[in-house]
């Protein structure tokens, strides 16, 4: 099996990881589709309703995996570039999200021009030409300088301090962070033929978003004194700590398909799974700020849906410290 | 052709930098002969009310523009008429004594109107006030468009707030609801659009916006001018907490 694997290339290999993707995905959805049709026990209406949420919450939560794996596959498809592109968008709306929460002056107007239609475009490029040592210090260096400039022109002191810093917040988690996504993509370790970044986004979010479900699970089985109730109901020390150990197994298992060992890839998939899940606490901590429970429309949305940050914060905060680990490790 | 483009091309673009949802909290899209209004914060409310509207309902719902703006470029104008299919208006802030003007104007055409079998204060027939109307009133183009079957959305505040609050409600929708008893009334609180494309300023920013549309409200029989209009912009205010 094994050896089989391996006597494909590269594009054959990524097909046949997409083909057991999709299979895993189109079996639950069967599974979820005939446990619809099930009939109810007549007469006992709270089950049923509480059957009916609950299947309401797993259409749902298939709905939005069928939609990220497509997501992947066009990406991968149309080819780097297009992956690039794709990464954009989504860093585009998560921004969007996050500045309708911040509230802003008249005063910023000309940097958020800014942050939307020159910061964000360039981290971009700077990710799609491998200019990779630029991309990692333009946003911390360059654009944190920039922008408190813009918005000191426009003539308005009040709360300064704290509408940069929320500005310079927002693009450093939607921008910086989702940009080290596609950043993955194109990064070439030595010795390994090219084209094989697919495979460490995929170990990526397969791990961080391993270690939130576990996490969430278990939080929810077996409620615990949570750490900061104030900021999150549903944290508590065991089950992270369960979530990350679950995360970085289900890394260390896929070592096959990245350039690591297994140890090594043990230790870069807990990394990546602490900062994603404390990254997540901190994401909780700034809504319940805003005094809501979710980025999408002010929490107040019609379809019940989140928003989109609240789906990719995890990775928007796993994946700079992951790849930062990784160059430097391998002294790429 | 040109105009559908452009057309389409708004509404990618609005959906784009502000989502452009709509929540139909009080009552459901529906096919009716409708009065929408709304709080104006920025002209682009015109925008985003046009856009969060269904594809059905765009076609038979009717913007209200403010001529002075609307008309100051050939682009805009065709923007408006081509694209929007908008109504044009003279703006009543412009000449501030037009509102006590225009009270006068519904006060008198009570007596005035040709209602001849009338000795005790009649409660005036909705012809009878709409055939009094002059031909220079502000509202005169509305109520043609409404007679013609199609719903408008107007913005009663008169002019774009600057607080938080919407100011107090001109007189326009008060006579409107007394000479169109049968049109729906339909309170709308257009969320955020201020901050995408402040006063001054040519390039939008993208954030996320909304319109809630609520329950309709009526005009009870002998309700006064001003308690209409004052319930009228609570039913707009109470939008924003829902």
């Amino acid at each position: 099996m094994n050896s089989f694997l391996r006597s494909l290339s590269t594009t054959q290999q990524i097909g046949a990881l997409f083909l057991v993707v999709f299979g895993v995905l189109s079996l639950v959805t069967l599974w979820a589709f005939v446990r619809g049709l099930r009939e109810t026990p007549a007469g006992d209406a709270d089950a049923a309703a509480a059957r009916k949420a609950k299947g309401r919450r797993l259409r749902g939560l298939l709905q939005t995996s069928w939609a990220m794996a497509t997501v992947f596959w066009v990406g991968w498809v149309l080819g780097d570039t297009a992956a690039t592109v794709l990464f954009a968008l989504v860093a585009f709306f998560a921004l969007r999200e996050f500045i309708t929460l911040s509230p802003t002056r008249r005063g910023d107007h000309r940097s958020l021009v800014l942050a939307f239609f020159v910061v964000l475009p360039l981290q971009f490029v700077l990710v799609g030409t491998r200019h990779f040592d630029l991309f990692t210090v333009f946003i911390p260096v360059y654009v944190f300088l920039a922008l408190p400039v813009v918005s000191a022109l426009a003539n308005d002191p009040q709360r300064f301090l704290e509408r940069s810093a929320k500005l310079q917040w927002g693009i450093m988690v939607c921008v910086y962070g989702m940009s080290h996504v596609p950043a993955l993509l194109l990064l070439d370790f030595p010795g390994q033929e090219p084209g094989r970044g697919a495979f460490l986004v995929f170990y990526l979010v397969l791990s961080v978003q391993t270690c939130m479900v576990v996490q969430h699970l278990l939080g929810r089985r077996f409620p615990h004194q949570p750490v900061a109730p104030a900021v999150s109901q549903s944290f508590q020390w065991a089950s992270w700590l369960a979530g990350v150990a679950v995360g970085g197994l289900v890394g260390g298992l896929l070592s096959f398909i990245t350039p690591f060992k297994p140890g090594q890839a043990l230790g870069m998939a807990l990394l990546a799974c602490t900062a994603g899940s404390l990254g997540h606490l901190v994401m909780k901590a700034l809504k319940r700020d805003r005094g809501v429970t979710s980025w999408g429309m002010q929490g107040q949305s019609v379809t019940g849906a989140g928003g989109l940050l609240d789906r990719v914060d995890a990775l928007c905060f796993a994946a700079p410290v992951f790849f930062h680990s990784v160059r430097w490790y391998f002294g790429l | 052709m040109l105009a559908k483009l452009m057309g389409f091309f708004l509404l990618g673009l609005v959906r784009v930098l502000t989502g452009s949802q709509a929540r139909w909290y009080g009552c459901p899209p529906k096919a009716e002969q409708r009065i929408y209004f709304a709080n104006h914060q920025s002209h682009a409310d015109l925008v985003m009310i046009w856009a969060a509207l269904p594809e059905e309902l765009r076609s038979i719902t009717r913007p209200i523009a403010a001529r002075d703006y609307w008309t100051k470029s050939p682009f805009r104008q065709w923007i408006t008429t081509a694209v929007f299919n908008a109504i044009y208006v003279e703006r009543q802030a412009a000449t501030p004594p037009t509102a006590p003007a225009a009270a006068v104007v519904a006060d008198s055409a009570q007596p005035g109107g040709p209602d001849p079998a009338s000795e005790a204060p009649p409660p005036p027939s909705p012809e009878a006030l709409r055939a009094a109307l002059p031909e220079g009133d502000p509202l005169a183009p509305l109520v043609r468009a409404l007679e013609s079957g199609d719903s408008i959305i107007i913005f009663p505040e008169g002019t774009r707030g600057h607080g938080d609050d919407p100011q107090p409600f001109k007189s326009g929708l008060f006579r409107l609801a007394q000479m169109f008893p049968q049109v729906v009334l339909v309170p709308a609180w257009i969320n955020n659009v201020q901050r995408v494309i402040p006063k001054g300023e040519v390039v939008p920013v993208p954030i996320l916006c909304s319109v809630t549309f609520g329950a309709p409200i009526q005009l009870e029989p002998g309700e006064e001018r001003r308690p209409f209009l004052d319930r009228a912009r609570r039913a707009v205010m109470a939008l924003r907490e829902v």
